[in-house]
């Protein structure tokens, strides 16, 4: 028998119980589609992440201060870093192209009759370099207005948009906890997470926030950028011995100070995020286990129904091997319409849920090829044992079967 | 054309050994029309089913054109079915979603036999239904039905016709229809063996074996009236 009339023969009885093959081929359509927008979904979420975690950097060491111990604490308290701390890492560790020490509070800011809350970040001149900012308007600040703690601003886009609303910032003063701060530059946006704003911030120069903003001497941490991302780790080497010698930190001792590297951090996000695609994807995919399910089992009642049909087939000289191929193809070609069909539906729910939830969604070829191929595998494995069992009937008994 | 030795079959029922056919043999040749007679239960359809393939025989030796069906393998069996025997059942056994000329049809799509929309034809022109050809079983009388299963039975010209209770199912006239079909395909050459335990049909034939017990009572030659 060609395979052609396998095909033919097969439609026809996928037609003929046309209510039957529809539900069957559902639980294939289902399987396939939710398999398929759960990976969009969490494939969605993961670039996103990805995307804007990346947009601080990935070649940054970051120096904070605080014991071993107690990392993963909030450190603002530990006040062990210095601005000397910094300035003696640009000084003597090789391969860095930039070094920026921070301190950062929320405060308050006013302009005319508008207030906002927002975040006050003090820090150098290589900050706006090291987290990907770039100035929309308006200039930086120098050397010598960090040295001399002058009131000026740097401001972000949420900023703006919250105080300035349509007038030109640049030059205006701004109320920064009570005191006057002249608006010297504007950032470009570069978008925000759902649980955090870089926009919603503003830049000083790291002495003035000290001095004359939180009363501190201390820095909350250094970020340290690597020229080449090879580099970090001999630079977070360096750093370490460095700073050792400068806290007089003994031998075998703790260190009162950690190095994070951002790219380890960029990393485990991705790897959480892959984790929870995984999950997503894992989960959709019991639902395709199911369909197959039932598709063995309405494969097992049609070759019961049709134990008569199978028994003339034999006694006209059908080979077991092509009565094993009829019903095979009958439960391949509902995974494969349920998987093409399924793909579709998948597509759409995955648009659907980003039209309306709004979140980012990618529907990957790969995906699509994964849950296909996985779907035709459960329509082979699900089929195979209803289609032997046909193959193996007896002949005299399957002709004689009302 | 046809050797049989010897041949016996023992069923195991349970702990119970039910020999349902005992040392049988016998000659049929080329273009003989044989009846094979006898009470249910006295082997007939085992025979049917040896002769057709389906079974194979406890002990004894069955010969189809010099070919011992003994030792061929299942698909090769497969092959024995498709190009050498043609069944015709008692219920037809038509595939019901399929039309008059696809049930015909069939035979030729496992012997992969090019061609087959003709052949299939022809043979349902042979027994008188071209016209029906595009019908299917449901919307064809009992007659009909077994017209169809008789072309679908020689529509690969077997050594051949196995039919089993052709008339069993049929009035007397279709069945007196029938078995002249039989007698017009044996008068061209086809081989017939056929079961039935109506006398009328089987005095068409040309020699009767009667079964009693498993084993062969009397095998007679009749005058073989043909009409």
């Amino acid at each position: 028998m060609l395979i052609y009339d396998l095909f033919k023969m097969a439609l026809r009885s996928l037609i003929a119980n046309t209510m039957r093959t529809f539900l069957t081929t559902l639980g294939m359509i289902i399987g396939v589609a939710s398999v398929i927008s759960m990976i969009s979904i969490g494939e969605g979420a993961r670039q996103q992440t990805l995307s804007t975690i990346s947009k601080f950097g990935t070649n940054i060491i970051t120096v904070k201060p605080g014991r071993k111990k107690t990392r993963h604490v909030s450190s603002d308290s530990v006040q062990t870093l210095l601005l000397s701390d910094a300035d003696a890492i640009e000084e003597h560790v090789s391969l860095v192209t930039g070094v920026a020490a921070q301190v950062y509070r929320p405060a308050q800011l006013k302009f005319g009759n508008k207030n906002t809350n927002t975040t006050v970040r003090g820090t150098g001149r290589d900050y706006a370099k090291l987290a990907n900012f770039v100035l929309d308007r308006g200039r930086y600040f120098t050397k010598e207005e960090i040295i001399s703690a002058r009131r000026v601003a740097v401001i972000g886009a949420t900023v703006v948009k919250n105080l300035f609303i349509d007038k030109n910032p640049i030059g205006q003063e701004l109320k920064v906890d009570g005191n006057n701060y002249l608006v010297i530059g504007v950032m470009v946006a570069k978008g925000a997470l759902s649980w955090y704003d870089p926009d919603d911030q503003i830049f000083i120069p790291v002495t003035t926030a000290q001095k004359r903003l939180f009363g501190m001497n201390h820095v909350q941490s250094i970020d340290v950028q690597a020229g080449k991302i090879e580099d970090m780790e001999v630079i977070k080497k360096d750093i370490d011995k460095l700073l050792r010698s400068r806290h007089e930190i003994r031998e075998g001792s703790d260190s009162d100070y950690h190095v994070q590297n951002s790219s380890q951090w960029l990393n485990s996000w991705g790897d959480a995020a892959k984790t929870f695609t995984y999950l997503l994807g894992g989960i959709a995919g019991i639902s395709l286990l199911v369909g197959g399910i039932g598709i063995m089992n309405i494969m097992l009642v049609s070759i019961t129904e049709r134990t008569r049909e199978i028994g003339i087939r034999i006694a006209i000289g059908a080979k077991k091997s092509e009565i094993m191929e009829q019903f095979l193809i009958e439960s391949v070609l509902i995974s494969f319409i349920g998987g093409g069909a399924g793909i579709i539906l998948g597509i759409l729910i995955s648009r659907t849920v980003s039209k309306i939830g709004g979140w980012e969604t990618i529907v990957s070829m790969q995906s699509i090829l994964l849950a296909f191929g996985f779907s035709v595998a459960v329509g082979v494995f699900f089929g195979f044992y209803p289609a032997r069992k046909a193959a193996n009937l007896n002949p005299i008994d399957a002709l004689r079967y009302e | 054309m046809i050797e049989v030795k010897e041949l016996s079959k023992t069923y195991q029922l349970g702990k119970v050994d039910v020999h349902a056919m005992i040392d049988v043999s016998f000659r049929i040749d080329a273009g003989e029309f044989v009846a094979v007679m006898g009470p249910s239960g006295s082997g007939k359809s085992t025979l049917m089913n040896l002769l057709g393939c389906l079974d194979l025989p406890s002990s004894g030796s069955y010969l189809l054109e010099n070919l011992d069906i003994r030792t061929l393998s299942p698909n090769q069996q497969a092959d024995v079915r498709n190009k050498r025997i043609g069944f015709v059942f008692q219920n037809f056994n038509l595939l019901p979603r399929a039309s008059a000329l696809e049930n015909v049809e069939l035979p030729l799509l496992y012997g992969r036999v090019s061609n087959s929309h003709t052949i299939a034809r022809e043979a349902l022109e042979r027994v008188g239904l071209a016209e029906r050809a595009k019908h299917r079983p449901n919307e064809l009388s009992g007659g009909e039905r077994q017209r169809v299963a008789i072309a679908r039975a020689i529509v690969n010209n077997p050594a051949i016709v196995l039919a089993d209770e052709p008339t069993g199912n049929l009035d007397t006239r279709t069945g007196i229809e029938i078995i002249k079909i039989f007698s017009r395909l044996n008068a061209e050459g086809t081989t017939i063996i056929l079961v039935t335990h109506e006398r009328d049909v089987a005095s068409r034939a040309r020699r009767i074996i009667q079964m009693k017990d498993g084993r062969i009572h009397q095998d007679i030659l009749t005058e073989g009236i043909v009409t």
